[in-house]
């Protein structure tokens, strides 16, 4: 579904990512993780299309959509999550919903400010559609707070409720457990395998806690240091010697 | 108190045309962090395009009003499009240099159109002033009013209830985050130059049969219109509106009290000393300017 293909940005000095080649398969919830600065977050921006990649391509249902721009990305099914919250946190939680139906509205500037009756169903039906994802991820009931009143872990779960507004076929969520605890990890994990498993979403997600990297991916990509070093199913990478010498070093003598 | 009734009415009617250029700024500054000094010659141009229809056209009234609003908006549209599209550049000096160019380039191309000449028209409806308390109002004064609440009303439906104005907002927000959910900024920021250009123009319209339209009234009308913007905190809508009235009421009080030559110095020592005491507005806090990174 999702192709990388020899991915390489630089930055001044720095291969952020050095001809990193991965796919997300369709229905999957693919993972990619590595130690701090292996480049993770650098590819979910490039596949995000918020900059070009220096080589390399990006394909999403065979079409090469790096170069794109985010916004082009997103209407062709794609979207994401921040690992650094971005909502719109002076508007209230259902807008914030209802801004992701953006792509899916076809009113223009001048129909909506005169409100035509075709806009009015439109608007009914944007509200309704998120008032429906509202419910399924447990915020029906502070539709009406304002987005930065909400605990973080809502938080979130609203920015995931807002990228399923735009219903994609893809979602990447980078980082989403971050800061989150035990409990709230533990709920999102079950909103990630439902979400792929009732609606059909490709998932590709970028974390650091490896309990639920490894229990809810059925695929792994671990980058380190911009070079991808294994992929695999959670128990190969488990194993994997390599990985293990990533995250823990590899001072110790080999055995 | 008669005398005191005349000038809060005189007071009110040009606050409400503040109050609209105010909101013009707000709402280009919102979605682009640009302020558009060209914001005053949108309400020239609203005024004399009305004039243009009206007399020289010989148009009908509401059609007069329509298409000055298209033109108006066409305007903005194009300003966008010739000057800040081809620009791409985030330094914000630069652009807001580029308005003061723009503004400058439409006074040129209204005074070999007008001419240097005050323009005015018949008010939009006949009729005997009428006398409130002894003071005594044209009605033309509550056209002014009337349409200045209408587009209050008008812009807070369009951002808070349609879907393009909620996704103005998002813009204005994090255009990031906005992006990525799939709104296309770079229209966004087009809509609110017609937006802005077209709130002017209305203002222009409807005062024109008061205080007369002339090529060169841009930028006294912008910096009266930034002084309301300020006081109500940059980028708060209501703020505008309470900014705008309250400088139109000062001048006006001024004009009458003191004497009329004092009239453009009033909004100038508000800025300055909203600028020097709360610079982010009478209502604006701080916190939230400095975490919009402005």
């Amino acid at each position: 579904m999702l192709d990388i293909r020899n991915i390489t940005k630089v930055f001044g000095g720095l291969r952020a990512l050095d001809d990193v080649s991965f796919s997300v398969p369709a229905q999957s919830v693919s993972a990619l993780i590595g130690p701090n600065g292996a480049g993770k977050t650098t590819m979910m921006n490039i596949i995000s299309g918020m900059f070009p990649p220096d080589e390399g391509s990006v394909s999403f249902n065979q079409d090469v959509i790096s170069g794109l721009a985010p916004a082009a990305i997103a209407r062709r099914g794609l979207s994401r999550t921040f690992q650094h919250l971005e909502l719109f946190g002076e508007m209230t939680v259902l807008e914030n919903v209802l801004v992701g139906r953006y792509i899916k509205s076809r009113s223009g500037f001048v129909a909506s400010g005169l409100r035509l009756p075709s806009v009015r169903a439109e608007e009914k039906e944007n509200r309704e559609r998120s008032l429906d994802i509202l419910a399924s991820i447990g915020l029906a009931e502070k539709r009406e707070e304002r987005a930065a009143n909400l605990p973080l872990g809502e938080q979130r779960i609203l920015e995931i409720g807002r990228a399923l507004a735009t219903e994609p076929t893809l979602l990447l969520l980078d980082e989403p457990a971050a800061g989150l605890n035990i409990r709230e990890t533990r709920d999102l994990g079950e909103m990630i395998v439902r979400l792929n498993a009732d609606r059909g979403i490709t998932i590709l997600l970028v974390e650091h806690d490896m309990d639920l990297v490894m229990r809810i991916s059925t695929a792994i990509t671990v980058l380190n240091f911009g070079q991808k070093i294994a992929s695999g199913k959670p128990s190969d990478i488990q194993r994997n010697p390599d990985v293990i010498a990533a995250y823990l070093g590899d001072e110790e003598p080999p055995c | 108190m008669t005398v005191f009734l005349q000038f809060l009415f005189s007071g009110l009617t040009v606050g409400s045309v503040y109050a609209l250029i105010g909101m013009g700024f707000n709402i280009i500054y919102n979605a682009t962090s640009i302020i558009n000094l060209a914001q005053g010659e949108f309400v020239v141009i609203g005024g004399l395009l009305m004039w243009f229809f009206l007399e020289s056209c010989n148009v009908p009234f509401f059609a007069a009003i329509g298409l000055s609003i298209l033109s108006a908006g066409l305007i903005g549209l194009i300003m966008e499009r010739l000057t800040i599209r081809p620009l791409r550049t985030n330094d914000l000096l630069v652009m807001t240099m580029v308005t003061i160019a723009v503004s400058i380039v439409m006074r040129g191309l209204l005074m070999f159109k007008f001419g240097k000449e005050p323009y005015s028209y018949a008010a939009f409806t006949e009729g005997d002033p009428l006398v409130i308390g002894g003071a005594v109002i044209q009605l033309q004064t509550f056209w002014v009013l009337g349409i200045t609440a209408a587009c209050i009303l008008g812009l807070y439906a369009f951002f808070n209830l349609t879907m393009v104005g909620k996704a103005m907002r998002a813009c204005s927000f994090d255009p990031t985050a906005a992006s990525l959910v799939g709104i296309p900024v770079s229209r966004m920021i087009m809509f609110s130059f017609i937006l802005s250009a077209v709130v002017g123009a209305v203002g222009g319209a409807a005062i024109t049969p008061i205080s007369l339209m002339e090529y060169d009234k841009g930028p006294m009308l912008a910096v009266k219109g930034f002084c309301a913007a300020i006081m109500g905190g940059l980028g708060r809508g209501r703020g505008a509106i309470v900014g705008g009235l309250t400088i139109g009421i000062l001048e006006s009080m001024t004009a009458g009290y003191l004497h009329s030559g004092l009239k453009d110095a009033v909004a100038l020592v508000i800025l300055l000393a909203i600028l020097f005491f709360r610079p982010a507005g009478m209502f604006g806090n701080t916190t939230m300017q400095r975490l919009k990174g402005h």
